[in-house]
């Protein structure tokens, strides 16, 4: 298949992910347990990168204003850190991250489905697969993501503010000073903006790459990396695109 | 019942399916049996609905598949209960959820009503008290059974079975054999179980299509399979070392 059939084929998969679920109440239930399998189960790589990523930055920060010639002040620290998390780490980073850990989840799983004819078994039911499989996911990324990309920005606030006190090299209320430094809420909307069209590439198109599989066990494995390397790629494309729209 | 019309179906430049016309009869076990590519898997997918045929018209009870409207298609797929080659249970249900998921999807019934025909499906395939294990903990054999419990749970019209016993031993593979067909008789549904096991087809086979490249060879009931005239229905019958003895202990049998 070329490109274009992928693109063509994706949209096709899209046009019967977005139907009316067969029945509401399962669908209920689904997506409540995909918002736990992808959301609150990456609660704990969130947290872990969130506050190390904080802490790398305020101190490469520090460094930086450190060596420099002028004299700006250490609450500055707190602004750049608080700036880089909100445009740039938190949305892309973390879903970059998630691209990695949900998205391989659910090629594989869809994967595995698929070769061992339960995406079948659906079909002959007369269930809508895609809508039955991927809906649900699409809507606990789109509900969830923002949910860990905010705990992204105070978890990383949080590292930058640790790392000063371990080091002692600023002290808190510069730090806290800097944070509240210009504050700018459009910031956080393109953020979350980003954010959502990030979660829509991170279960769309992994369970794409899962559902087209054909073949066994080895073409499962090689669906997830290809379809986690194209999501990575969309993002960033994306994020180029959504920064030029929203922020120029 | 379903008739089948002048059914062919082309892959790519392939033709798998070359005007098969045929009827399988309600109550019976229908059997679709030949070697491997012989278009067997192909014809039970496009009376499935996974494959569009490229001619011909497939009518269950006498109503056109092709000619039926969206909700038709979805009506008639809750009428139909399959049993895949390799179970196909869903990984992340437990057996009983297995079970009762063409219901919840299908059936507007009460959960106490689910769940006592899920205990009901269950015990009918000796499978009582295994309703909350995964399917990851149960056995091929097993595993067959909750695929037919699960196939049989909404009271199907139809009832397909895509190589029911592979890979189970022969005691395991007449159970679930006898199973399909006392399950046949008590609901009265039109089974079509596609196998190349001789076991299966002296056990069930009611009525018997034999396909060999993508061609209807021969067709006809378990009583006429063993003295069938047509040579490459014998070939595939007497293929086997055991049923070449069978034929040997058969011709002495005539001759005393």
């Amino acid at each position: 298949m070329g490109l274009l059939d992928h693109i063509g084929a994706y949209f096709i998969m899209l046009g019967r992910v977005f139907k009316k679920p067969d029945r509401w109440r399962t669908f209920k239930i689904s997506t409540s347990r995909e918002i736990y399998d992808l959301g609150v189960n990456s609660f704990g790589i969130n947290a872990f990168v969130s506050i190390f990523m904080g802490a790398v930055i305020a101190i490469q920060m520090y460094n930086n204003l450190k060596d420099s010639t002028l004299p700006i002040p250490n609450s500055y620290i707190g602004y750049v850190t608080r700036e880089v998390l909100i445009l740039e780490f938190a949305p892309t980073m973390i879903s970059i991250i998630l691209a990695g850990k949900v998205g391989s989840y659910i090629a594989s799983s869809i994967g595995t489905m698929r070769v061992t004819e339960q995406i079948d078994a659906l079909e002959v039911m007369g269930i809508n697969p895609q809508n039955y499989l991927v809906l649900p996911k699409v809507i606990a990324a789109v509900i969830f993501n923002p949910l860990l990309i905010i705990l992204s920005f105070f978890l990383g606030l949080s590292g930058g503010w640790l790392a000063g006190m371990v080091t002692a090299d600023w002290s808190s209320l510069d730090y806290i000073s800097g944070i509240q430094k210009d504050f700018n809420a459009y910031s956080i909307f393109y953020s979350l903006v980003k954010t959502v069209v990030f979660a829509f590439v991170i279960t769309t198109v992994p369970a794409y790459f899962g559902y087209h599989v054909r073949g066994g066990s080895l073409e499962v494995g090689r669906a997830s990396t290809v379809s986690v390397a194209w999501t990575c790629i969309l993002i960033i494309i994306l994020d180029l695109l959504i920064t030029q729209i929203m922020l120029t | 019942m379903i008739k089948v019309e002048s059914l062919c179906k082309t892959l790519g430049r392939q033709e798998v399916l070359k005007e098969i016309s045929t009827c399988f009869e309600r109550g019976k076990t229908n059997l679709i049996i030949g070697q491997s590519g012989a278009g067997k898997t192909v014809l039970m997918k496009c009376l499935l609905g996974l494959m569009r045929p490229t001619a011909g018209q497939i009518r269950f009870d006498g109503t056109d598949y092709q000619s039926m409207s969206q909700a038709g298609r979805a009506k008639l797929r809750s009428e139909i209960g399959t049993v895949f080659q390799g179970s196909a249970l869903f990984d992340s249900m437990t057996v009983a959820e297995n079970v009762c998921f063409p219901l919840k999807m299908f059936k507007r019934t009460s959960k106490a009503e689910m769940s006592d025909r899920v205990d009901q499906v269950l015990e009918r395939v000796n499978l009582n008290g295994q309703n909350e294990k995964l399917p990851s903990e149960l056995s091929g054999g097993m595993r067959k059974r909750v695929g037919i419990a699960r196939a049989v749970a909404a009271y199907p019209k139809y009832l397909f079975c895509d190589e029911p016993n592979s890979g189970l031993d022969p005691k395991t593979a007449g159970i679930i054999d006898n199973l399909i067909r006392e399950i046949t008789e008590e609901y009265n549904t039109t089974t079509v179980i596609n196998t190349h096991d001789m076991n299966s087809v002296l056990e069930i086979g009611q009525k018997i299509l034999y396909l060999k490249d993508g061609v209807k060879e021969w067709e006809g009931y378990q009583r006429d399979i063993l003295f069938a005239k047509d040579k490459a229905i014998n070939d595939f019958v007497y293929g086997s070392h055991l049923m070449n003895k069978v034929k040997a202990a058969l011709q002495r049998e005539n001759s005393n």
